[in-house]
C-alpha cells in the first residue's frame, strides 16, 4: 500500500543543536501512529517540519497520492493540501465564540474573497452543532472560548480539526488536561477517525497509548529508536534505558 | 442584508440614526444661518477624519496591524482630486483671459497657459507627466482609488511577504509616510513641492453657486459616505472575514495552520483601508481648500491611531466617537476660542497646550481605561472585562489585551 505522508532523512539543527536527525517516518492513508519519547525528543518538532511551520536543512517530505513535496509550501497551503494539527499548548482563538472557532476552522474555500461572500448554510450549521455535540460542548457554542476550561479548549481544538476535514491529522498530547473518562473519550474518537484518515498522535501517558492499540514509533534524540507494536518496543532494550527507565 | 446581520450588530441602526440627525441638523441650522459656513466645512472635515478613523480600526482594532502611514493615503487621495480642481479651475481663468485677448486659443495655447500658471511658482512652465490625466475628472477620480491602492498593494505586499510584523511593521509605514512627503516637498516632484495645490474649495464651472451651498453639498457627502463605509464595514466584521481578522490579530501563526493565507488577508485589508482612507481625503481637502506635502508628515498617521484609541479599538463607533471628539476638540483649542488660563507665574494658552493635553490624555487612557471612550457603552450595558489575571487573548503583539476585551 502506498504511503500518504513520508518523511525521509530529515536533519534540523537549531544553532547546532540536532534537534531532528536523518529522521524517517512514514504513515498510510488510514493508518493511526502512536509517538513516544522522552522530553525535547523532537516529537514536536517533527509535527512543525510536516506542517511547514519550521523548514529541513536536509531530508524529503512528501505527500499524497502524487508524492509532492510539502517543502517548498507555506503553511496555509500544506493546511490546505489535508494536514490538520492539533497543538500541544490549547491553541483556540479565545475572544471569538464557540461557534466562531469552529466557523473558521470549517471546509470551505480560503481566499479572502471567497471568505466575505460567505454566509452560513443550513448544513454548516447542523455541522458545527454535530461537532459540538461530539465533544460535549454543544451547550457552550455562543461562550467565548477564552472562557472554557483547559479540557473543553482541548476539546474545542479536536472538534476544529475535525471540522477541518484533513486527510492526515497530527495530534500533540490531545489528554493533557482531561480527566480519566475523557481520555477513554478521546482514545474512542481517534481510533474511530483512523478507520478513514491517518492519524499521528503524540502523547506521554502509556496507559492512553495502550489504548489507542496501534503501531508506536519512539523517538529519541531526533530520529526513531524503535518501531512496532507496543508490547515491541517497550521490550526493548534501548527504549528501557531512555524513555521507560526513567519513569 | 440578512436578519441576522442586524442583530449581530446592533449599533448600525444607532449610529445611521444618529449620524442622519446630526446631519439634518446641521443642515438646518445652516439653512437658519444659525451656522458659518466655515463652522459647516469644520464639521463636513470632521467626518472625513472619522471615515479614515473607521479604516484604521479595521486594520488596527480588527486586524492587529498597526499602520502609522495611512494619512499618506488621506494626502494622496487629496492630491488626486485636488490636480483635477486645480487644472480646471486655471483652465477657465486662462481660456477667459486668452478670449479678452482677441485671437481664437489654439489647445497647445490654453495648456501653455495652464502651466505657466500652476507651476510659475515652481520656476516651471511645462505640464508635468503626472498632470496628464488632470483635464479629466473620471480619469482622476480613478486615480484617487487607483494610485493609493497601487502604492499600497505594493508596499503591503512587499513588508507582508516577508512576514514584518508590530513594532517593525509600525516602523516601516512611518518611513513610507516620511519618504512620501520628503519626496513632494521637492521642487521637481511634480505636484508643486511645499507649495502644494490650493484654491481648492472652487470647484470649476460653479462660480455662481456660493460657498455656504458648497460646504453643504460637501458635508452631505462626507456623512453619505461614513454611513456607507459604516455600513459596509460592520458587514464585512460582523461575518467570517472579520472572524478571520480578529483570529489573525490574536494568534496569526495558529491561522495559517486553519489553512488561511495570513499574508493575503493582511494585504487585503491594507489595500483596502488604504483605499477608503484616500477617498475620505479626496473629500476632505476640498473642503480644506489646500493641500501641503506637511499633511503626510508622520504624526498625523500617529494622530489617527491615538483618536482610535481614545475611542476604543476593536469597535467601529468607538473610531468615530474617538476621531470626532479629539479633532473637534482639537479645532476648538487650536483655534484660539478656548480661553487661557493664568496661573500666575505663568499662563495656558491653549494653543500650544492642547498638544499636552493630548498627549496626557492617550497616555491616560492606555494605563486606566483601554477601552476607551466606547467602554463607556459597555459600562452602561452592563458588559464586563472577563478576569484573565493580565493575560491578553492572544500571543500576538497587536492581541486584544485583557482590559479590551468584553466577557
Ligand atoms: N525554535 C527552536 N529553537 C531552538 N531550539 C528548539 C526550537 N524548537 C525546538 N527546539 C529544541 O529541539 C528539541 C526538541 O523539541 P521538541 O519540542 O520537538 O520536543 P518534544 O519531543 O516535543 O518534547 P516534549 O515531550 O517536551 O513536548 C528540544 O531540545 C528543544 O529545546
Ligand atoms: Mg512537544
Amino acid at each position: 500500500m502506498s504511503q500518504l505522508l513520508e518523511v525521509s532523512g530529515v536533519t534540523v539543527s537549531f544553532d547546532g543543536f540536532r534537534a531532528i536527525n536523518n529522521l524517517t517516518f512514514s504513515i498510510g492513508p488510514a493508518e493511526l501512529r502512536a509517538i513516544i519519547g522522552p522530553n525535547g525528543a523532537g516529537k514536536s518538532t517533527f509535527m512543525d517540519i510536516v506542517t511547514g511551520k519550521t523548514k529541513p536543512d536536509s531530508g524529503t517530505v512528501t505527500f499524497g497520492e502524487k508524492s509532492a513535496s510539502l517543502l517548498k509550501l507555506s503553511e496555509a497551503k500544506i493546511a490546505r493540501a489535508g494536514v490538520g494539527r492539533k497543538f500541544q499548548r490549547p491553541t483556540v482563538f479565545e475572544d471569538q465564540t464557540v461557534t466562531e472557532n469552529l466557523t473558521l476552522a470549517l471546509k470551505a474555500a480560503r481566499s479572502p474573497w471567497r471568505v466575505l461572500g460567505w454566509r452560513s448554510k443550513p448544513a454548516d450549521h447542523s455541522r458545527i452543532e454535530a461537532l459540538a455535540q461530539q465533544v460535549g460542548l454543544a451547550d457552550h457554542l455562543p461562550r467565548k472560548a477564552g472562557e472554557l476550561s483547559h479540557g473543553q479548549k482541548q476539546w474545542l481544538e479536536i472538534a476544529m480539526l475535525l471540522a477541518q476535514e484533513p486527510r492526515l491529522l497530527l495530534v500533540d498530547e490531545p489528554a493533557a488536561g482531561m480527566t480519566l473518562a475523557e481520555r477513554e473519550k478521546t482514545t474512542e474518537l481517534l481510533v474511530d477517525i483512523a478507520k478513514t484518515r491517518a492519524v499521528v498522535v503524540v502523547e506521554h501517558d502509556m496507559e492512553f497509548v495502550r489504548r489507542l492499540n496501534c503501531r508506536v514509533t519512539v523517538l529519541h534524540e531526533g530520529s526513531v529508536l524503535a518501531e512496532g507494536s507496543l508490547d515491541h518496543v517497550t521490550k526493548n532494550q534501548d527504549v528501557i534505558d531512555v524513555y521507560l527507565g526513567r519513569g | 442584508m440578512t436578519r441576522s446581520f442586524l442583530i449581530r450588530t446592533p449599533s448600525l441602526l444607532i449610529f445611521i440614526a444618529c449620524l442622519a440627525l446630526f446631519t439634518i441638523g446641521v443642515t438646518l441650522a445652516a439653512h437658519y444661518g444659525l451656522m458659518s459656513t466655515s463652522f459647516v466645512k469644520t464639521l463636513g472635515k470632521t467626518l472625513c477624519l472619522c471615515l479614515a478613523a473607521l479604516a484604521m480600526d479595521l486594520i488596527w482594532g480588527y486586524a492587529g496591524i498597526l499602520s502609522l502611514g495611512h494619512m499618506a493615503f488621506f494626502a494622496l487621495g487629496g492630491y488626486m482630486i485636488g490636480m483635477w480642481l486645480m487644472y480646471a479651475r486655471t483652465e477657465e481663468i486662462v481660456v477667459a483671459s486668452l478670449l479678452n485677448s482677441g485671437l481664437p486659443a489654439t489647445p497647445e495655447e490654453i495648456q501653455q497657459g495652464i502651466a505657466s500658471q500652476i507651476f510659475g511658482v515652481v520656476g516651471a512652465s511645462d505640464l508635468p507627466t503626472i498632470w496628464s490625466f488632470a483635464h479629466s475628472l473620471p480619469l482622476q477620480l480613478a486615480l484617487v482609488v487607483a494610485l493609493p491602492g497601487l502604492l499600497a498593494l505594493i508596499f503591503g505586499w512587499l513588508a507582508f511577504r516577508s512576514r514584518v510584523t508590530g513594532v517593525y511593521l509600525s516602523i516601516l509605514t512611518q518611513a513610507m509616510t516620511l519618504a512620501l512627503a520628503l519626496y513632494l516637498f521637492q521642487n521637481d516632484s511634480g505636484l508643486r513641492g511645499n507649495n502644494g495645490l490650493s484654491g481648492l474649495q472652487n470647484l470649476p464651472g460653479l462660480d455662481a453657486v456660493s460657498q455656504d451651498s458648497i460646504s453643504l453639498w460637501f458635508f452631505w457627502a462626507s456623512a453619505a459616505a461614513l454611513a456607507l463605509a459604516y455600513l459596509t464595514l460592520s458587514w464585512i466584521v460582523s461575518g467570517k472575514f472579520g472572524s478571520v481578522i480578529r483570529a489573525i490579530r490574536d494568534d496569526e501563526a495558529r491561522v495559517r495552520f486553519l489553512g488561511y493565507s495570513v499574508e493575503g488577508y493582511k494585504l487585503f485589508v491594507f489595500t483596502l483601508t488604504a483605499i477608503i482612507v484616500a477617498l475620505a481625503g479626496a473629500l476632505y481637502y476640498p473642503q480644506a481648500g489646500i493641500i501641503n506635502p506637511a499633511e503626510l508628515a508622520p504624526i498625523a498617521s500617529i494622530y489617527l491611531a491615538v483618536w482610535v484609541a481614545i475611542g476604543g479599538r476593536g469597535r467601529l463607533y468607538g473610531a468615530v466617537i474617538g476621531a470626532a471628539v479629539v479633532s473637534l476638540l482639537s479645532s476648538w483649542f487650536t483655534g484660539g476660542r478656548a480661553p487661557s488660563i493664568p496661573l500666575g507665574f505663568m499662563t495656558i494658552n491653549w494653543v500650544d497646550w492642547w498638544q499636552v493635553l493630548l498627549g496626557a490624555a492617550f497616555v491616560c487612557v492606555t494605563l486606566f481605561a483601554p477601552k476607551g471612550i466606547g467602554g463607556l457603552f459597555d459600562y452602561f450595558t452592563g458588559l464586563h472585562t472577563p478576569d484573565r489575571k493580565g493575560a491578553p487573548l492572544g500571543p500576538d503583539q497587536g492581541s486584544l489585551q485583557e482590559k479590551e476585551a468584553i466577557e
